[in-house]
């Protein structure tokens, strides 16, 4: 365990992690802890306004983004867990930036100057910027050669205006293969699972997961890693496939590898049971 | 791939003098993107992964755009499918942002008060929304049940929902912002602009 000071961060964790995939927001938490930083709750956070608000009102999207945005600490950075909260907040970010009148908007309903300084990074990127070591430093136990196929849904898709931004493909392979897994190519790490269709088009959506799966059942990989709660949910409930493969979340498996305690309370969470998988690699006890 | 519907959509013949010269202008300026450079490769509808489920592909609403066919450009069902997942916009080798032309038609439907062919995918985005003025957070009960009600679609997905309560993964009580009042805020001076 890493035995340096803990760096503090402000942290949104966005509705999906307090509610439907709390497992996800336990085990990123107790892994941030050891590796060194300390989360900072935005006190009274709201929703980012995800998709709905970005559909239909540009002005209520960015109004409520920016409510969040007002509520962080000066001077640290904002870490966001999920990849279409972190999309939103930072377009809010860039918007604010690069807009004199958003800004006295924002300073008339927040009263408080906007930060331009403000950094909004993913829960990916902060570990891109650990070194190996750091990642994998003080982990308890190896992930003994566990199969899996890496899943980012959408969240790597950059449209052009942030072309030139880092990407981050490939970093999920990377650490989980430090922390003894087996990444398994396949050609689906980069499909939409289908978002807010979901509900309102599951006849388009089921199609769509299961062909997510039977690739991934091709690759002979024994599960599917996320680093979205979203897709999480998605592949786990439009998955209509007779043999279908587990979903964990990328901070289980780095939380598990670092030898958290707590996670039964997660497993026990996942509409398909990722135990049997685990205890076979000799993961669980 | 064979996209064999032509602009005017199930066949018909478009009337070229029919159509709205300043349309694709405004669309430009809406969406910030050039899409007068694209070449019609369908890249975007190659890659779509909805592009199925949508009555034009993607290239072809930016067809109807170019020729300025309002009507069908903004009262076709192809911008309410789209995710905005940036497949598109990705692949793309005129780098155009495709997702940003779907969203400068869906604010312009709506503000013109378009016909909509997918009036679901509205109801759930406004549903998702009434669950934010409420609770100033998403409840996803919440959510479903509005929609559901507003839908008229009582049955579907009543295992998806009984798994997910089982599992615990289905909140009965919401997840609130303390003050709630400010989010509402937001929401009223969203209608006075």
């Amino acid at each position: 365990m890493a035995t340096s000071k803990l760096i503090d961060m402000a942290y949104f964790p966005g509705c999906s992690l307090a509610t439907t995939a709390k497992e996800s927001n336990a085990s990123l938490i107790a892994y941030c802890r050891r590796i060194g930083v300390n989360l900072i709750e935005l006190p009274d956070w709201n929703c980012c306004g995800s998709s709905s608000a970005h559909s239909l009102s540009r002005q209520l999207a960015l109004d409520l983004a920016s409510r969040n945005l007002a509520q962080i600490p000066e001077g640290l950075p904002l870490l966001v867990a999920c990849p279409s909260c972190t999309l939103r907040l930072d377009e809010a970010r860039h918007h604010l930036q690069t807009h004199a009148t958003a800004r006295t908007r924002f300073e008339a309903n927040w009263n408080r100057p906007f930060d331009s300084g403000l950094k909004i990074v993913h829960f990916l990127e902060l570990l891109e910027n650990k070194t190996a070591s750091n990642n994998s430093n003080g982990h308890c136990q190896s992930l003994n050669g566990l199969k899996f196929v890496p899943y980012y849904g959408c969240m790597l898709n950059r449209p052009p205006s942030i072309r030139s931004e880092k990407n981050l493909f490939g970093l999920m392979e990377k650490i989980l293969a430090q922390l003894g897994a087996e990444p398994m190519r396949w050609s689906y790490h980069s499909k939409c699972c289908g978002t807010f269709l979901s509900v309102a088009r599951p006849d388009a959506v089921v199609p769509l997961v299961n062909r997510i799966f039977e690739n991934a059942v091709d690759t002979r990989a024994k599960c599917i890693v996320t680093a979205c709660a979203m897709c999480h949910m998605n592949l786990e409930i439009r998955c209509t496939r007779k043999e279908k493969l587990p979903v964990l979340h990328f901070s289980e498996l780095l939380s598990l590898a670092m030898g958290a305690g707590d996670h039964p309370d997660w497993f026990a969470r996942h509409l398909i049971d990722p135990r049997p998988v685990l205890t076979t690699y000799g993961l669980l006890g | 791939m064979t996209d064999q519907t032509p602009p005017g959509g199930n066949g018909r013949p478009v009337n070229l003098t029919a159509c709205d010269q300043s349309f694709a202008a405004t669309v430009r300026k809406h969406a910030g993107t050039n899409f007068s450079a694209c070449l019609h490769c369908k890249s975007c509808s190659g890659g779509c992964p909805f592009s199925e489920a949508m009555q034009h592909k993607p290239n072809g609403v930016i067809r109807l755009v170019q020729l300025g066919l309002r009507r069908e450009a903004l009262e076709n069902d192809t911008m309410w499918i789209c995710v905005g997942c940036h497949t598109c916009s990705v692949q793309c080798p005129m780098n155009i942002d495709i997702a940003a032309v779907m969203d400068a038609l869906r604010h312009m439907a709506l503000a013109t008060n378009a016909e909509l062919p997918q009036p679901d995918i509205l109801t759930f985005h406004q549903a998702v929304l009434a669950s934010i003025q409420t609770y100033g957070r998403t409840h996803k009960l919440d959510i479903m049940m509005r929609y559901k009600l507003k839908a008229r679609d009582f049955f579907s997905d009543m295992n998806v929902g009984l798994r997910m309560l089982a599992k615990r993964k289905l909140d009965l009580t919401p997840s609130r912002v303390r003050q709630v009042e400010e989010v509402r805020a937001l929401f009223d001076a969203t209608v006075e602009d």
